[in-house]
């Protein structure tokens, strides 16, 4: 086989890994935007806010070390003990609920049937509040994340692809974990929002909020609710990105991966944001590799934003959205 | 209540500002935003060095140093405003630790008379006093920084890179794209093969050019990133077993945030660097009796000693000793920019004054001309220690090769004064 076949195919793969890492992002906002029908600007900072949260908790770290400091003149850092991941993870969850509730109960309270433009504003506030209350509560210092997940290069695969094509593959241990979460998180919320009541009452209000209310639907509940899976999306998305790249504040930026993925699967859809992610991360995957060296390389950032479009043009509500009909 | 009021808000822009016979350095910080885990240390280093010269000297000769600081989030407009807003303070001398705003800057600084002064970043061919007036950037700039990562190269290899591949990663922005024009040169000279591999910003992913690596097998690949995208680098190379001893980056990609988070993988991991590193240093007894323990420690002091932290604290020693000299020379301590400026460019730092500051051995002694505002350049190679948790120097200072940057330096800078209309000066 020519060496540069088995080179895309290995960069297929590696794109196909990397597109379920953009998709885990992306799911958390089509989660939102389905019961709600809110563009979540914040989806990449509550990322960021789990990952911080769950390092700190991890840590023993002390919250708002900086501010009891300043004020009180003391030098407390840490609580002197680490908790152990499953344990600081469950209480990172916690944290994560307690936010929903926090966020419903001031703000998306207030903005029961405002325009969309309006509650999207006010994910824009969320997203800079939680980023400085990220900061004072643990601080801006880079964090290691470790949960015990395995990295580096996966010696089964190149072993078995050197034996079959005489050329081992490179794929990272790490996404072919993110891999396995994907799968089972896809699969979690797709029973959830079938066979659940919640998860039908899920449904009813992302349909229709006035008609969801009228047959006893709390809409405050199903808000809490759906913030809540949003921040358990959020600190699986940040788990994985942070163990990648170390907990710090551009862990928010992964945000950016997850709008062509949005734009091309469709805002509405838990499939639509896995394929999505999987053609954009091929896509560019394999864009950089036969175009970049021609026009001098770094395209995957606008490349997926050109790829989105394209599909657009055939199909504007995305692969997998709802399309739109509204008569006069 | 409303001459209250008044007299109210006159007290609170009084105590804001700084009193009009301090020396005020601003310092352009970034705390927030993604690249906040550089500039935090930096800023602290660069703080804590004038606290240490307030209450330990009572200033700079016997006039304290105000450092009111603003956040740019290495943004340039922000940094810009951050300018605009600070330079009617009395600013002496700017440090904005980011070559985007650096060169946003420059025309700026040169209008309003006040020094510009960027150690290891920014424009490079500003090195050039005859055309850049207000521009500094001793002791080393990344052109310095690519000459002396080939030379180490050189050094490893027996004096011959021939039939070697380099690829050089970098940030794909004005600073990481700096070194290019330097290392294509060189790699005329020294007949190695040079590819570059760009990575754009923040570079969270980086998947695609490592797996060019993979493939490539280039014998050495050189990195200019700053961010997350040293960390991920780092861990990458660590993924795909790239030799970490054979992995170089620029003094920007070599500090503790970057390789912690890759663990045992980054063990070997090389930087260049123009300044010492840990804290064997006897200033840091000073700065712990005088500012740490006295609870005045900038940030949440708790940088001390970090690689970044040492590098801001470098450059607030160099801007200090540049106003010393600008005392020196204005035979008065309450000095002007213009003065300032003067003190920078008749500036000269032996190892023996480095020694009575505290700091023997922590950077070059160089001297500073009408024509040379760049310095020796030299610059160390330290080398990261995993299990010991800390950078090690593995080389003593390496000069560059002034034979091939010599004539970019110029080159370049002909090139902005024929666009600026600026006339040579020091003849």
């Amino acid at each position: 086989m020519p060496d540069q076949l088995l080179y895309a195919m290995e960069v297929t793969l590696n794109g196909l890994m990397a597109g379920v890492m953009y998709a885990l992002v992306a799911l958390g906002f089509v989660l939102i935007y389905k019961a709600s029908g809110i563009f979540n600007y914040a989806q990449g900072v509550l990322a960021l806010f789990a990952a911080l949260t769950l390092v700190g908790i991890q840590q023993g770290q002390v919250p708002f070390a900086h501010l009891i400091n300043a004020v009180t003149g003391l030098h407390v850092s840490s609580f002197g003990f680490t908790v152990p991941s499953i344990l600081a993870i469950l209480l990172t969850l916690g944290v994560m609920v307690l936010l929903a509730i926090v966020i419903e109960k001031l703000v998306l309270k207030h903005l029961v049937n405002q325009a969309p433009i309006i509650l999207f504003m006010a994910t824009i506030g969320m997203a800079y509040f939680l980023e400085g209350f990220g900061d004072v509560m643990w601080g801006a210092d880079i964090k290691t994340l470790d949960v015990g997940l395995p990295q580096g290069i996966s010696e089964t695969v190149e072993s078995m692809t050197d034996s079959i094509f005489g050329y081992g593959f490179f794929i990272d241990n790490l996404d072919i974990v993110a891999t396995l979460v994907a799968v089972a998180l896809v699969a979690a919320l797709t029973l959830f929002s079938q066979y659940s009541k919640q998860g039908r009452a899920l449904r009813a209000v992302a349909d229709d909020h006035q008609a969801a209310l009228s047959v006893g639907i709390s809409l405050r509940f199903i808000w809490i609710l759906v913030w809540s899976i949003a921040g358990f999306v959020a600190l699986v998305a940040g788990i994985m990105w942070g163990s990648k790249s170390g907990v710090q504040f551009s862990l928010s930026l992964i945000a950016l991966k997850a709008l062509p993925v949005l734009m091309l699967g469709g805002f509405t859809s838990i499939p639509g944001a896995i394929v999505g992610g999987l053609i954009i991360g091929v896509g560019e995957k394999l864009f950089e590799f036969f175009a970049g060296p021609l026009i001098g390389g770094a395209t995957e950032n606008w490349f997926a934003y050109v790829l989105a479009l394209l599909f657009l043009v055939f199909r504007p509500q995305g692969l997998f959205g709802e399309k739109i009909i509204e008569r006069v | 209540m409303k001459t209250t009021f008044t007299a109210l808000v006159a007290a609170a822009i009084t105590a804001a500002a700084p009193a009009m016979a301090d020396l005020v350095v601003p310092n352009l910080s970034y705390r927030t935003g993604p690249f906040a885990a550089g500039g935090i240390p930096y800023a602290d280093g660069f703080n804590d060095y004038f606290t240490l010269l307030n209450e330990r000297d009572g200033g700079i000769g016997g006039e304290k140093i105000q450092v009111p600081e603003c956040e740019t989030a290495y943004n340039t407009e922000k940094g810009v405003e951050c300018y605009e807003s600070t330079k009617g303070m009395g600013a002496l001398v700017y440090n904005p630790l980011s070559t985007g705003i650096t060169y946003q800057l420059i025309p700026k600084v040169t209008a309003d008379g006040i020094t510009l002064y960027t150690p290891g970043y920014g424009r490079t061919s500003a090195a050039n006093g005859k055309i850049f007036e207000w521009v500094f950037n001793y002791p080393a700039n990344y052109w310095d920084g690519a000459s002396v990562a080939i030379k180490y190269l050189l050094s490893q290899n027996g004096d011959d890179l021939k039939g070697k591949k380099i690829a050089l990663l970098y940030h794909n922005s004005a600073y990481g794209k700096e070194p290019i024009r330097t290392l294509e040169e060189l790699s005329k000279k020294h007949g190695f093969t040079l590819s570059t591999l760009p990575i754009d910003s923040p570079g969270q992913e980086q998947k695609s050019q490592w797996l060019q690596v993979r493939r490539e097998k280039p014998d050495y690949v050189l990195f200019w990133g700053w961010g997350v995208m040293n960390q991920v680098a780092i861990q990458e190379a660590a993924n795909i077993k790239f030799p970490m001893e054979n992995f170089v980056g620029i003094w920007w990609s070599g500090s503790e945030n970057d390789v912690k988070p890759a663990g045992a993988g980054a063990n070997g991991y090389k930087a260049i660097t123009f300044n010492g590193v840990g804290m064997d240093y006897p200033i840091y007894a000073d700065l712990k009796t005088y500012v740490y323990d006295a609870g005045k420690a900038s940030g949440a002091g708790d940088q001390e000693g970090s690689v970044i932290y040492s590098r801001g604290m470098y450059a607030a020693v160099v801007i200090a000793e540049a106003i010393r000299k600008a005392q020196e020379l204005a035979g008065h301590s309450a000095v002007n920019a213009a003065e300032v400026r003067a003190g920078f460019e008749a500036l000269e730092i032996t190892d023996a004054r480095m020694a009575e500051l505290g700091l023997a051995g922590f950077g070059q002694a160089f001297a500073a001309t009408c024509a040379d505002h760049g310095g020796p350049g030299g610059a160390m190679i330290q080398q990261w220690d995993a299990a010991a948790g800390k950078w090690m120097l593995t080389t003593d200072f390496i000069a560059p090769d002034d034979e091939v940057l010599g004539p970019l330096v110029a080159e370049d800078s002909a090139a902005y004064a024929k666009e600026n209309n600026i006339a040579e000066r020091c003849n």
